[in-house]
């Protein structure tokens, strides 16, 4: 027989989070920080306008592009929001979540052998999208003394006459990096300069804890150049209902709305009339849960400071990235006897690239009584780490 | 600062004060002082417990009482309100706007003790007009707690 496997799919790794995915199921007792959704259910005026969809008998195609209602509710919100103007008809296309818009936009924009920068550390699914879709990526190794923002030179210095588009993750999963505005006006100078597209990955947006989010898109030349993606599923904690969205210039959405009508038709009905009403009446929900991981930040980074255990703060999204390098061990090791010797899973850094090396990603969205047994085991674990480092060092 | 605390501690009063100055963000001395000042103005007026006296061995029987009075000149509500307010057995007393004027909540031992506190104490009372008991079967959720399901993670246990 033959082999029946396209080439490209093959060399693609899987993520590197199955791993521990496959130990931590098995464990029955393991406690988990290692989740990448909220802990909140979907506020219940949310959730009850898409039964009450269901009960009218809303249950057919949208158009592909998506419900005109939810797409006007969207460019209110990034008007309200952002102070960005954009035409529902023409420069919205409502996904099944922020993780399409990324396949599409990508898919739409390269042609085989363009170059898609993607800073890293960031979130799985940028590196394999691009190859995917026949670009090549490369890698922009972000540092923990930058706080694992974008710098222009970063930038810069990746730039060669193939570079097309810049994948724009902020803020970041896994770090929870945020990019400030004078950030943005560094970059946004080279990216003109340099004639590029940008792709800005927005999903955590409404989770900031130091000033509101700018979006790339806000500054002047830049919305021309720019898909802004963003979504429900972390702001109105709707992880399984699967909606995003991207908006942009009018020919390029055009071109993502061909993939996406031949690929999926359009995004689950139930949830876009759902998602009418987060747009409409969710404001209060958002700062709500804000508010309550942003208590936990706070936890986070002073039980941090109590174990010597080395973090920048992080001012976004809702993670944590503290540095487990003094340990003399990989992240991957350092997660892996965490939970073998106390039952809790955390993500290694590099499940987000090389770079995340000697870095774990913490998520807080946990209540805070759970972070505190996880976060008291990982105070002993760190402790017998200390000990054992001085009796090595003794010796 | 206020609001926020208010929000944790209506929630957990018994939350330590070091633990509630670091997820403020503030020193543990002004949330100290808040909380004493909160208290000198009447906003805290106490720290109680949620119970859940179904799952004791103890018996009580709760009822909501609408009671419909007739307001007295110049004292409006207040007059009477405080007169059922007394009764240790009363745990809330409200105005309300509606059909009746005000509704009463109140606890006892049995059906038979909450009975005899309307027909012999409540329902006597001058300015009353009429009293219409309903005894409580089951609370489901009380004070934005859901008392009948524990909390349960759902997601998976490691996701990007």
């Amino acid at each position: 027989m033959r082999n029946p496997l396209s080439d490209k799919i093959v060399t693609i790794k899987p993520s590197g989070i199955r791993k521990f995915f496959d130990i931590v199921s098995e464990m029955e007792d393991a406690i988990s920080l290692g989740v990448g959704e909220p802990d909140f259910d979907t506020p219940w005026h949310i959730r009850d306008e898409g039964i009450y969809s269901l009960e009218k008998g809303r249950t057919f195609y949208t158009s592909n592009a998506g419900l005109k209602e939810l797409k006007v509710e969207i460019c209110n919100y990034l008007r309200r929001r952002f102070g960005l103007e954009y035409d529902p008809t023409h420069e919205v296309l409502v996904t099944v979540g922020g993780s399409e818009a990324i396949d599409i936009a990508l898919r739409a924009m390269v042609n085989p052998g363009d170059e898609v920068l993607i800073p890293q550390p960031s979130y799985v699914s940028y590196e394999p999208c691009a190859v995917l879709a026949d670009a090549v990526p490369v890698i922009i190794n972000l540092k923990a003394e930058n706080e694992f923002r974008l710098t222009a030179q970063e930038l810069l210095d990746a730039i060669t006459d193939r570079t097309k588009i810049l994948v724009l993750p902020f803020p970041n999963n896994p770090t929870g990096a945020i990019m400030e505005r004078s950030d943005l006006e560094a970059i946004a100078k080279v990216i003109i300069e340099k004639d590029l597209f940008v792709i800005s990955d927005e999903i955590y947006g409404e989770l900031t804890y130091k000033e509101k989010h700018v979006s790339i898109a806000e500054l002047p030349g830049m919305k021309e150049r720019t898909i802004l993606i963003n979504g429900f599923s972390k702001a109105y904690a709707m992880t399984g209902w699967r909606l995003g969205y991207a908006c942009g210039p009018a020919p390029i959405i055009e071109q993502m709305l061909k993939i996406h009508q031949f690929a999926i038709m359009c995004a689950p009905t139930t949830s876009q009339y759902a998602a009418v009403e987060a747009m409409k009446n969710g404001d209060e929900d958002v700062a709500e849960m804000r508010e309550q991981y942003n208590q936990r930040r706070r936890y986070l980074m002073n039980a941090f400071k109590e174990m010597g255990l080395p973090c920048f703060e992080p001012y976004g999204a809702f993670y944590v990235f503290p540095c487990i390098a003094e340990f003399g061990m990989s992240s991957d090791e350092f997660a892996t006897r965490f939970l073998e010797e106390e039952k809790v899973a955390v993500v290694p850094g590099t499940a987000f690239g090389d770079c995340g090396e000697g870095f774990i990603r913490i998520s807080y969205a946990y209540s805070l009584e759970n972070l505190k047994v996880a976060i008291g085991r990982l105070a002993d674990f760190v402790g017998r780490l200390k000990k054992e480092k001085q009796e090595g060092q003794r010796c | 600062m206020r609001e926020e605390l208010l929000k944790i501690i209506e929630k957990n009063s018994r939350i330590d004060l070091k633990e509630l100055a670091v997820i403020l963000g503030v020193e543990e001395i002004d949330v100290v002082n808040e909380m004493a000042a909160m208290e000198a103005e009447g906003i805290i007026c106490g720290y109680h417990t949620l119970i859940d006296w179904e799952k004791t061995s103890i018996e009580k029987v709760s009822a909501l009482i609408e009671v419909r009075v007739t307001p007295q000149r110049g004292q409006g509500f207040d007059r009477i309100a405080e007169r059922i307010y007394k009764y240790p057995e009363v745990s809330a007393v409200y105005l309300i706007s509606g059909g009746f004027d005000l509704l009463v909540t109140l606890e006892g031992k049995s059906l038979k003790e909450v009975s005899a506190f309307v027909s012999d104490k409540l329902a006597p009372l001058e300015s009353i007009l009429s009293t219409a008991t309903h005894f409580i079967l089951k609370k489901y959720k009380d004070h934005g707690t859901v008392l009948t399901k524990k909390y349960e993670d759902q997601r998976e246990k490691i996701t990007p």
